[in-house]
């Protein structure tokens, strides 16, 4: 099961045709304490790389959007009384949503964990 | 980064302890340590220590009125009591506030005038030119300034400072030897807690900063710690709230005029309040986790009505709390009011000030 990376710090982790979404470590402790986390209707089509939800610090607020395309089958409802748990665990506890993937091909667009590395060490 | 920023004589700590930085008014501040809410909450229970360095003082010496000094606030100077500090404003002759300040009076002829820090070159110039007498001096760089501010900080000053301090009352100060200096300890603060501002020589502040740490009860807390913290109770922010462009009298703070005295501002200020504003300062709660942010829009049923110049989310309330400016009309308290931005809308209700009213700051 491995992870996949967008240039916009989401994740998505693959298996079985759902893809678990959130945003990266790295992204969650740029933005410092998380107080709101928008999540997308169930049911709901998005686009890959098209908003999904949105979320917010004491810092600022961000868009997240979607690694891949598809249909939005679950969301992590505990983030709305407790967003924190994506400051404390962004890349398991703190995943946002699950999506039935359109199509697997366009994981080519995102990058894996080494190559999220070496673009972090870009930023 | 283009312009060349000022660094407080506690820059190394800030570093030392990983600080995120990033400039505030001209200089290098620390913004968050651990985390903005784990040092909020720390202010609102414990003791959190600022770094303040950067805040402007200017010290006057002189007869105030002849000098001119009594007419360039909005407050009037002579009749602070010895051992007592006053907030108010410099405004310019449109009205508009060139900064919010508090003056201390130091003697009979001395005060301290304590103002923001963006600021603090032009509040320098512009009172030295309505000056007409007496000794003005900008003393920033030699006066190292911290805040210790929550519930517990009475105690920890009693301990690490001094028995002289245990009855100092809200806006009253005492002058006193710390580490061997003479310094000023003042009970007035930014954040709605019990607290203290010290002014020591900018050399002793950083010894005075370490003996701080040393006791248990306290720890380092940001400028973004400090904003949620005061707008929690309220207080403007300028350069957000108030500007040179903004009167007291749209912004809510008529209660720091008075209009008993001369000031340069204060025909403008009389004729506006006899044509009528027409904008006036607002609070308001929104009912979720979202946070209202500066310049995000104001709506009321459908139409835009003002302008949000703060807003955050404030973990003593668990929701989203801001203050703007809207049409005369809309303050009265439960307004529903819409904030919107880009695809971002929320609910809001206008509601009093202060958002968060347990504070221990007059305790």
């Amino acid at each position: 099961m491995s992870m996949y990376f967008s240039k916009e710090h989401e994740w998505v982790r693959v298996e079985g045709g759902v893809g678990t979404v959130g945003i990266s470590d790295h992204a969650a402790h740029e933005l410092g304490d998380i107080t709101f986390v928008e999540l997308p209707k169930i049911g709901a089509v998005v686009k890959q790389f098209a908003v999904l939800g949105s979320i917010e610090s004491v810092k600022a607020a961000s868009d997240i959007f979607a690694p891949l395309s598809g249909k939005v089958v679950k969301v992590n409802d505990a983030l709305e009384l407790a967003p924190e748990a994506v400051n404390e665990s962004a890349e398991s506890a703190g995943w946002m949503a699950e999506i039935e993937i359109a199509d697997e091909a366009e994981l080519k667009n995102l990058m894996t964990q080494a190559q999220y590395d070496d673009y972090l060490k870009t930023l | 980064m283009d312009e060349q920023l000022q660094a407080t004589p506690i820059c190394g700590r800030h570093r030392d302890l990983k600080a995120l930085m990033a400039p505030f008014g001209g200089w290098d501040m620390p913004i968050q340590y651990e985390g903005i809410i784990a040092e909020h909450s720390w202010c609102r229970t414990s003791a959190a220590l600022f770094d303040i360095c950067h805040m402007g003082e200017f010290l006057f010496q002189g007869d105030f009125a002849a000098s001119g000094l009594e007419d360039v606030f909005t407050f009037s100077v002579q009749t602070i009591p010895v051992g007592r500090s006053r907030y108010g404003f410099l405004l310019n002759e449109q009205g508009g506030i060139i900064d919010d300040l508090i003056v201390f009076r130091l003697a009979d002829d001395q005060v301290m005038i304590v103002v923001n820090a963006a600021t603090a070159p032009k509040d320098f110039a512009v009172i030295k030119e309505r000056l007409h007498g007496g000794t003005f001096t900008d003393i920033t760089a030699a006066t190292g300034k911290l805040d210790l501010q929550g519930p517990l900080a009475r105690y920890v000053m009693v301990e690490l400072i001094g028995e002289a301090v245990a009855t100092l009352p809200y806006f009253k100060f005492i002058t006193m030897d710390i580490l061997g200096v003479p310094a000023i300890v003042s009970r007035t603060g930014y954040t709605g807690e019990l607290g203290y501002e010290i002014f020591i020589p900018a050399e002793k502040v950083c010894e005075l900063w370490d003996l701080f740490l040393t006791d248990e009860r306290v720890k380092p807390a940001g400028l973004g710690a400090r904003d949620v913290l005061r707008l929690e109770v309220g207080y403007s922010l300028y350069g957000s709230d108030i500007d040179e462009e903004t009167t007291p009298l749209e912004a809510g703070l008529e209660s720091f005029v008075n209009f008993d005295k001369t000031f340069i501002g204060k025909e403008a200020l009389l004729r506006l309040k006899e044509q009528g504003v027409t904008r006036k300062k607002v609070a308001f709660e929104v009912s979720g986790r979202r946070s209202p942010r500066h310049h995000y829009d104001i709506c009321s049923e459908g139409n835009a009505v003002g302008t949000v110049t703060s807003g955050v989310f404030s973990p003593m309330l668990g929701r989203g709390i801001g203050i703007g400016f809207v049409t005369p009309g809309l303050t009265a308290v439960g307004t529903p009011l819409t904030i919107t931005h880009e695809r971002v809308t929320m609910e809001a209700t206008v509601c009093e000030l202060p958002f968060f009213k347990g504070g221990s700051v007059r305790a």
